[in-house]
């Protein structure tokens, strides 16, 4: 068919969009799955069924990354497989193997994490003092108890326990969801257009607020989370859209190219162009939990269910800083002299809040999620150096980054009370004596965040620190030193608290993980300990990386 | 008439939204305003594409309809379910979470 209406239809290079399209359509029969299957195998085909999704994925992403394939625009522009995007779907890929391992551990906690009915009330007697305290407790129980409540709560207690007092399965579609979720990651570092980056940002937002609602204990925290994840993240990306109808304004365009292009010499007003960057960025920022936009980090974190936590720490993390890297790169590189000076201001308010709220902490997810405020400090600081070594210091902290939190959100699981996960700080207190090993890796975890070498994150500093040393940003690695040094403190006032103190007669008992917990932790502290000692590996393939267009 | 005065008014209804979110109470009104400021980009981008005369503004608003209704789906369920658990929809009542 020829003539001037024959469509003109994009050509899609599926080599290079092989991670992409495998993710995305595992997610897809994992859904189609979860309908067909009978409930006593679907947990365990459907965990089959990821973990070969990711782990071919991986390969895919090894094989185009080795075969030394050039960067290619695809899908008529929309998706860039280029280094950077190599690379950050082998960070996401590689993470999400032990992200997924902790998802399906049913040793820690009988029947998995996460709640076979949504709505159900759940098993802790520490959730109905939870509702008597936030004030709804009188209320409910007198209406409810007597009609729907009363019903329910018999109902979900034989729903969670069972025949033979055998804890029911878990929700299946977790994997499904996280499935979706890698995928939506997987496209937002690489979008070539503002377009593609919005609709991969919502395909990787919506199954996380599910994910984080969905635990078998604190249901009233775990929902609370995922409604304030939820309402947050929405008017975030309401923000980000706003930014991109204004982008569409200035440069006729959304593609990232064309923004650089129209920056370069357009009649339009600059005030569109800035206008539309800082919202853009508002939405970006949010997505990474820098700075003053971070404040739903702590909530979601502690709220969460733990395994979700490490997946959204680890992952998102990449998924936004890739797609940060990308826009500044890309789309404003031309214009950076203009705009950076604010992003300096957002770093160090990022940096500050991160150390100076985490040193009040007292539950252990609170205090990791500002950590990653002040961690989303440090990386803002190599994203800002628009230089390779920049991307290439970004990418690797990253990666070591994402390993550490992975394994340190493993290893809290494990530290369990008589009603799920102890989380205050108190109830690790002479974790040393209790259980040396878990308390050994706990602080090497801890080390590897506050940037002791021969670890991953003393490397990963250092590279960030001079990459923005050489792109003449000094102030601001002598307040992320200072910074870091304040942060330090409260790391290491949890191996302190574990090894120089008695335990508590009633404290926590830890928990032997099973083979999937195990694996998860060992990787991750394994992969800590490599980047540390042996880097060069790593950092060889990050350098010389750029982007295209 | 200028095309201009449809940027203002989306600008305007977008400002709208963003307070409601600050200041409302109800899960519900609040997600309301957060689909008041979609719909408020989805005007920028329709005027944009008529001041530039290009389609592109016109196609992205599809896009920014599906969105919006997936975010619907997902964010109606998870307030029901925070309804069900605790019989409000004030967000000034999940308050379990601070500090």
């Amino acid at each position: 068919m020829t003539g001037p209406l024959a469509p003109a239809f994009p050509t899609v290079d599926y080599g290079a969009l092989a991670p992409v399209l495998i993710v995305l359509g595992a997610a897809c029969l994992a859904v189609l799955l979860e309908a067909l299957l009978p409930l006593r195998v679907r947990g365990r085909v459907q965990l089959g069924l990821t973990l070969v999704a990711v782990v071919g994925a991986l390969l895919a992403v090894i094989v185009r990354a080795t075969s030394g394939a050039p960067a290619v625009s695809t899908l008529s522009g929309a998706i860039a497989v280029d280094g950077p995007a190599l690379f950050l779907w082998g960070t996401l890929l590689a993470l999400a193997v032990p992200s997924v391992l902790l998802l399906a551990d049913k040793s820690v906690e009988p029947g998995g994490a996460f709640l076979a009915d949504p709505v159900a009330l759940g098993e802790a007697e520490a959730d109905q003092q939870a509702r008597e305290k936030a004030g709804v407790g009188a209320r409910s129980a007198s209406s409810g108890s007597s009609g729907r409540a009363g019903g329910s709560s018999g109902a979900s207690g034989a729903r969670l326990t069972g025949r033979g007092g055998r804890p029911v399965e878990g929700h299946t579609e977790i994997y499904a969801l996280v499935l979706f979720a890698l995928g939506g990651m997987l496209v937002f570092c690489a979008s070539d257009d503002l377009l593609t980056m919005f609709i991969a940002l919502e395909v990787l937002s919506l199954p996380l607020y599910l994910l984080c609602g969905l635990a078998r204990r604190r249901r009233l925290m775990s929902q609370e989370s995922a409604v304030k994840y939820f309402l947050l993240g929405a008017f975030s990306s309401a923000f980000f859209l706003y930014g991109l109808a204004l982008l569409y304004g200035y440069a006729d365009s959304v593609k990232l190219s064309d923004i650089s292009l129209a920056a370069a010499g357009s009649l339009r007003p600059d005030s569109l162009l800035f206008g539309g960057l800082a919202l853009l960025v508002v939405g970006l920022m949010f997505k990474a939990s820098v700075g003053p936009f971070h404040t739903w980090t702590p909530d979601v974190y502690q709220g969460a269910p733990t395994s979700v936590t490490a997946f959204m720490a680890a992952c998102t993390k990449v998924a936004a800083f890739g797609a940060i890297l990308r826009v500044f790169t890309v789309a404003f590189g031309s214009t950076v002299w203009e705009w950076r000076g604010v992003l300096w201001v957002v770093a160090i308010v990022s940096m500050l809040i991160g150390a100076v709220l985490g040193l009040t902490q007292t539950d252990v997810k609170r205090m990791i999620a500002y950590s990653s405020v002040a961690h989303a400090g440090f990386l803002l600081l190599g994203a800002m150096a628009i230089t390779p070594a920049g991307l290439s210091a970004t990418l690797f902290y990253l990666l070591a980054y994402g390993f550490t939190t992975v394994a340190l959100f493993g290893l809290v699981s494990l530290v369990r009370g008589p009603d799920g996960e102890a989380t205050h700080l108190s109830a690790w207190a002479g974790l040393g004596k209790r259980s040396p090993v878990v308390a050994a890796a706990v602080t090497f975890l801890m080390l590897a965040l506050a940037g002791i070498p021969l670890t991953s994150g003393f490397t990963a500093k250092f590279a960030v620190f001079s990459a923005a040393l050489a792109d003449g940003m000094t102030p601001l690695v002598i307040v992320a030193l200072v910074v870091s040094a304040v942060a330090a403190f409260f790391y290491l006032r949890v191996v302190v608290l574990m090894y120089f103190s008695e335990p508590a007669a009633d404290g926590p008992t830890v928990s032997v993980p099973g083979p999937f917990t195990t694996v998860a932790i060992t990787l991750g502290v394994v992969v800590t300990l490599l980047l540390g000692v042996v880097p060069t590996a790593v950092l060889g393939w990050a350098d010389g990386l750029s982007f295209l267009g | 008439m200028s095309p201009t005065i449809y940027l203002l008014l989306s600008a305007l209804l977008f400002a709208i939204g963003a307070v409601g979110v600050l200041v409302r109470r109800n899960a519900i009104v609040v997600f309301m305003c957060i689909e008041l400021m979609l719909n408020a980009v989805n005007l920028t981008l329709v005027t944009f594409s008529r001041i530039n005369g290009s389609l592109g503004g016109q196609i992205m608003a599809f896009f920014v309809m599906v969105v919006a209704a997936a975010e619907v789906v997902v964010g109606l369920s998870i307030i029901m379910a925070i309804f069900r658990t605790r019989r409000t929809t004030s967000v000034d009542d999940a308050n379990l979470l601070k500090y």
